[in-house]
């Protein structure tokens, strides 16, 4: 009854683990920013809703790698099976309102990742990797393969995308409603991964990366728990698909594409993965670094973009918010009272 | 003091006004990283080239090109790179597009953004259908493809066949149209063997092995433009499929011009369908290949691409010019539409209702001239339309 | 008979491309199996060679085998330097910070490439003995494809009596097993690594520049081939010099039957299969066996 002689009130440790998962003063800064962005830059509303899609892609892998721990290089997978099925619906004439849709993008998607994840997830290590890989080029064939429902290579465009609500109209030209639309959507999503993590669903799955073999010991459902993050993942990647056709009214191959996978991947590594808000800074960083760089220098700016993920990995852990955390580590340490 | 301020403003935006109307932006989305890098600086300097040898003819307008990187075939960063040349740089022209994904993804935005859009490279036969603004000065697949199946029969008296193409739209749509022409000709195809994607160079060494194995008297390939047309003709030859006495034909992407003197003696005896090759013998096209070789070093060759680019940036002044610099986007169309004008490739035309191109399309047989390769002309169609469109093929018809 | 050739055929064009494999992906795999680095960029420095050779055959006239000799000892310098300066660095760190940093030299491989020498694919012409074809007795066949044989079956019996017969070899094998009982018996791991690090690159380029006839060469060579080369290490089992090989060999000619008589199916079937093997045999086809 030790424990109970120490009141969390009076425990430093106790009191930041208890009070983890309370909303830190910053947290409404990202979003904040996300609308000011909306009226500071109108003209730039088609990269933003690149962009914030993107987020939610990188926090549904963040969701699996950095939560987890499973290291994947075919979430992709998942994205694509979402884009494809708001995509062929709309296509074919058979369904096409956005909302609905979208949550028939995540069923999708999470089938997909069901289905897999039973039959990979009993691997690990390159091994993993190299299934997942093969998983979505499998996927990415088959679309090919398919060309008759897919478009194949070239896609399907001009998807008919009705409006939003029956009120808000997709405007290719000036992408207003997308961008609301996908912040709105990323918002939601990013409540519930910041719940589930802070859950002890998450705390299991934390477990899980540290330890597997103790969290078998205690008793964990340990390949349970991991089928089930897996598929909520593939969930949210085969929402930021189905929203990413919707944006685009278009839907094509590299939706299921290694360049996808890996682009996503690198991001969130670069923003610093397991910490819900790696994928924000991480693709902020990578696209907008490649974004204006590709406009000054059309044909080198991949030098910069490299420049920048060998600096990062050379002198930080963790990415952009490791250099983060550490130079708050050392200001507090500066600070302290000893 | 602020009548002063007003006459200032006044003067300015009459200052800011004359600037607009000597300055044309045309932005340019061209893949100019990744694996579409090569034919992009192709048609980079082609629309460069046509700028600097009628710099002359283009004043008092200044042309300013706005160039942007569509990266890859996803069609996002195309349309992106669109969207901001429309709102961001509020361009007059757009141009450009290699890969038909990023032509197809854009159609909706360059619709909504009523410009003229006229496209360099993109070739799948449907794409000028998509939007009423875009003007295409490139081809269509069912242009080479059409003419050659019925080339084939009729000139390289061949029975049979068999198709190896890369496996992305183009590819089908050259399957298509060859296969629809040659057998409508009474030849027939005995194969079709898809061969890869276009992302990559695979060994073809099964795929020719296969189609060695069926003996057909023609072997039609189809790959795009770039890397693969080398190893192509390098892997035809090592299986010794010329001594089998199986002829090597295609369409001018087998033998494109910047790679053609690398493949030696190999490429000798192979017969391509095409609108354009360095080798065309017209005033047009040697100022051209003298001016380009000048420009980029006699060690570079202009291809296909290059001419596609060149004949986009000479469409582009002809509208600055008639428009007297002020592009209204509905005059700009008009301007274009039957617009007739000498190429490096011959004459050629924008078909009024298609805004498509009308242009000839030349039989070729690879010669060794002079210790040179060189395409000996042997048959020539003048005013080729894209046939997919005036036969109303697929996504064609609408 | 006539299926007699054909078999035949079939297993020297898919040993041919599988020797190419091989050479490209063996250094990839001891290397990941040494220090469990993952080396993204190893097709990068198959790029690096690839260009030495291709370059200096047509720029300076250098013939074939002497320009494969220069891309080797070019590239495996170059390696030594990044090793040391840089990879070194980066042991210690977990395995997505090491993707990161060989991605970032991926793009930035590209980059240089793209902007030094241009974005053109490097056509490789081979010596005139090399091109047509080569009468084998109960068959034509190319001549190129028997030669990448020969050079493979030599470079796999010089691999393997190296690391069967060699001190450096057994060290190696060692540290593959175990790491950290090969350290405590007072082994250099970190130089053994750096020595096995600049002679996989080495290969790498060897691959690079003998590959180019059949793969091409372009800026993009880095990455358009990686899944490949490491659907090979992973299915050869990490650290195993036979296991690629073998591997590399199945591949090649399982993909090169699949093309040849269902090419309608695409990829489909040879990721599907590297699917299966993978679930059949998590840590590779040829593991638990001592190379």
């Amino acid at each position: 009854m030790i424990v109970a002689a120490i009141k969390p009130t009076e425990h430093l440790a106790a009191l930041a683990f208890a009070g983890r998962h309370r909303p830190r003063v910053w947290e409404p800064a990202p979003w904040i920013f996300a609308i000011a962005f909306y009226f500071a830059f109108p003209n730039y509303l088609g990269f933003g809703t690149e962009l914030l899609v993107t987020i939610l892609f990188a926090l549904s892998l963040d969701l699996v790698l950095g939560y987890a721990g499973i290291i994947t290089l075919g979430h992709a997978a998942f994205f694509g099976a979402g884009a494809y099925t708001v995509g062929m619906l709309a296509y074919h004439g058979i369904w096409n309102e956005p909302i609905s849709s979208l949550m028939l993008a995540a069923i999708v998607a999470a089938l997909v990742g069901l289905g897999s994840g039973l039959v990979l997830l009993r691997t690990q290590g390159l091994t993993l990797l190299m299934l997942t890989l093969c998983t979505m080029a499998l996927l990415e064939e088959a679309a090919n393969l398919g060309h008759e429902y897919t478009g194949g290579f070239d896609g399907l465009a001009s998807l008919p995308i009705p409006p939003l609500l029956g009120l808000f109209e997709f405007n290719p030209l000036y992408p207003r409603t997308q961008y609301l639309y996908v912040l709105i959507v990323l918002f939601i999503a990013f409540l519930f991964v910041r719940t589930l993590i802070y859950s002890p669903f998450g705390q299991s799955l934390a477990g899980i990366r540290e330890n597997t073999l103790r969290m078998h010991a205690v008793g964990s459902p340990v390949r349970a728990r991991l089928i089930t993050c897996y598929t909520i993942s593939a969930a949210i990647a085969g929402i930021a698909g189905g929203l990413w056709a919707q944006a685009n009214a278009y839907v094509n191959l590299t939706t299921l594409s290694l360049d996808r996978a890996a682009m996503v991947l690198i991001a969130l590594i670069l923003g610093g993965y397991g910490r819900i808000y790696g994928g924000f800074v991480g693709a902020v960083a990578y696209m907008a670094l490649a974004h204006f760089l590709a406009k000054l220098y059309p044909t080198g700016w991949q030098l910069g973009l490299g420049l920048l993920l060998v600096v990062i990995a050379l002198f930080a852990r963790n990415g952009i918010l490791g250099i983060g955390e550490a130079l708050l580590r050392r200001i507090r340490a500066k600070h302290m009272p000893q | 003091m602020i009548k002063r301020i007003i006459v200032a403003t006044a003067s300015l935006v009459f200052a800011v006004g004359c600037a607009q109307a000597q300055e044309v932006k045309v932005g340019v989305v061209l893949p100019y990283t990744g694996v579409g890098a090569e034919l992009a600086q192709q048609q980079d300097r082609g629309m460069e080239l046509y700028l600097k040898m009628h710099a002359d003819a283009i004043k008092p307008y200044k042309i300013t090109l706005i160039k942007r990187d569509a990266k890859n075939p996803g069609g996002a960063d195309a349309k992106i790179a669109v969207q901001e040349l429309l709102t961001q740089d509020k361009v007059d022209i757009l141009a450009g597009w290699n890969y038909s994904p990023n032509a197809i993804a854009s159609a909706p935005i360059v619709t909504a953004g009523k410009k003229l859009a006229v496209i360099s490279n993109a070739g799948s036969g449907h794409i000028t259908n998509l939007s009423p603004y875009f003007v295409r000065f490139s081809f269509s697949m069912w242009h080479a493809g059409y003419a050659m199946g019925e080339a084939t029969v009729k000139n390289l008296n061949a029975k049979t066949a068999v198709v190896g193409y890369t496996d992305f739209p183009p590819g089908k749509d050259m399957l298509a149209s060859f296969k629809r022409a040659f057998e409508a000709s009474g030849g027939k195809v005995i194969d079709e063997i898809p061969m890869g994607g276009a992302g990559a160079v695979p060994d073809f060494t099964p795929f020719f092995q296969r189609a060695k194995d069926k003996k057909p008297d023609v072997f039609f390939v189809f790959v795009p433009a770039g890397d693969h047309s080398s190893a192509v003709v390098k892997t035809y030859n090592a299986l010794g499929m010329r001594e089998a006495g199986i002829k090597l034909i295609g369409p001018g992407d087998i033998t494109q011009d910047n790679k053609l003197q690398a493949m030696g003696s190999a490429a000798v005896g192979l017969i391509t369908m095409h609108h354009y090759n360095v080798d065309l013998d017209n005033l047009e096209n040697k100022q051209f290949v003298a001016a380009w070789k000048k420009a980029y070093g006699a060690d570079s060759t202009p291809d296909f691409m290059a001419v596609g680019g060149y004949d986009s940036m000479a469409a582009i002044v002809h509208v600055v010019r008639t428009l007297k610099g002020k592009i209204d986007t509905d005059k700009a169309l008009e301007t274009l539409k039957g617009w007739k004008y000498n190429s490096p490739r011959g004459p050629i035309m924008i078909d009024p209702q298609t805004r498509d191109i009308v242009m000839n399309e030349y039989l070729s047989e690879v010669v060794m001239q002079g210790g040179k390769l060189v395409q000996k002309p042997i048959g020539k169609i003048d005013a080729v339309k894209d046939a997919c469109k005036t036969l109303k093929v697929g996504p064609c018809a609408n | 008979m006539i299926l007699g050739v054909d078999v035949a055929s079939m297993i020297l064009g898919g040993v041919a491309a599988g020797m190419v494999l091989f050479i490209v992906s063996v250094g990839l795999s001891v290397t990941m199996g040494l220090m469990g680095f993952v080396n993204l960029a190893h097709g990068a420095f198959a790029m690096l060679g690839g260009y030495i050779i291709v370059l200096s055959m047509n720029y300076w006239g250098v013939h074939f085998l002497p320009a494969l000799a220069l891309g080797f000892v070019v590239t495996a310098a170059v390696s030594f330097a990044f090793e040391r300066l840089l990879y070194a660095r980066l042991y210690r760190a977990t395995e997505l910070d090491q993707v990161l940093f060989t991605i970032g030299l991926v793009f930035m491989a590209i980059a240089s490439v793209t902007l030094v020498v241009g974005p053109e694919n490097q056509q490789l012409v081979l010596p005139a003995m090399l091109q047509g074809q080569v009468d084998l007795g109960f068959t034509q066949y190319r001549t190129y494809s028997i030669f990448l044989i020969a050079i493979g079956i030599i470079i796999v019996v010089g691999l393997w009596l190296g690391f069967e017969r060699t001190r450096i070899g057994a060290q190696i094998r060692a540290t593959v097993d175990n790491r950290r009982m090969t350290e405590s018996l007072g082994i250099n791991v970190d130089r053994l690594f750096t020595i096995t690090f600049a002679f996989g690159s080495g290969m790498a380029a060897l691959g690079g520049g003998l590959g180019a006839e059949f793969l091409g060469l372009d800026p993009q060579y880095a990455l358009k081939y990686l899944v490949y080369f490491l659907i090979v290490v992973a299915v050869g089992g990490l650290g195993r010099v036979t296991g690629v090989f073998y591997a590399a060999l199945l591949i090649g000619v399982l993909d090169f039957a699949l093309k040849k008589y269902i090419p309608k199916g695409g990829t489909l079937f040879i990721f599907g299969l590297t699917i299966l093997l993978l679930l059949w045999r998590p840590q590779g086809l040829f593991a638990g066996r001592a190379t």
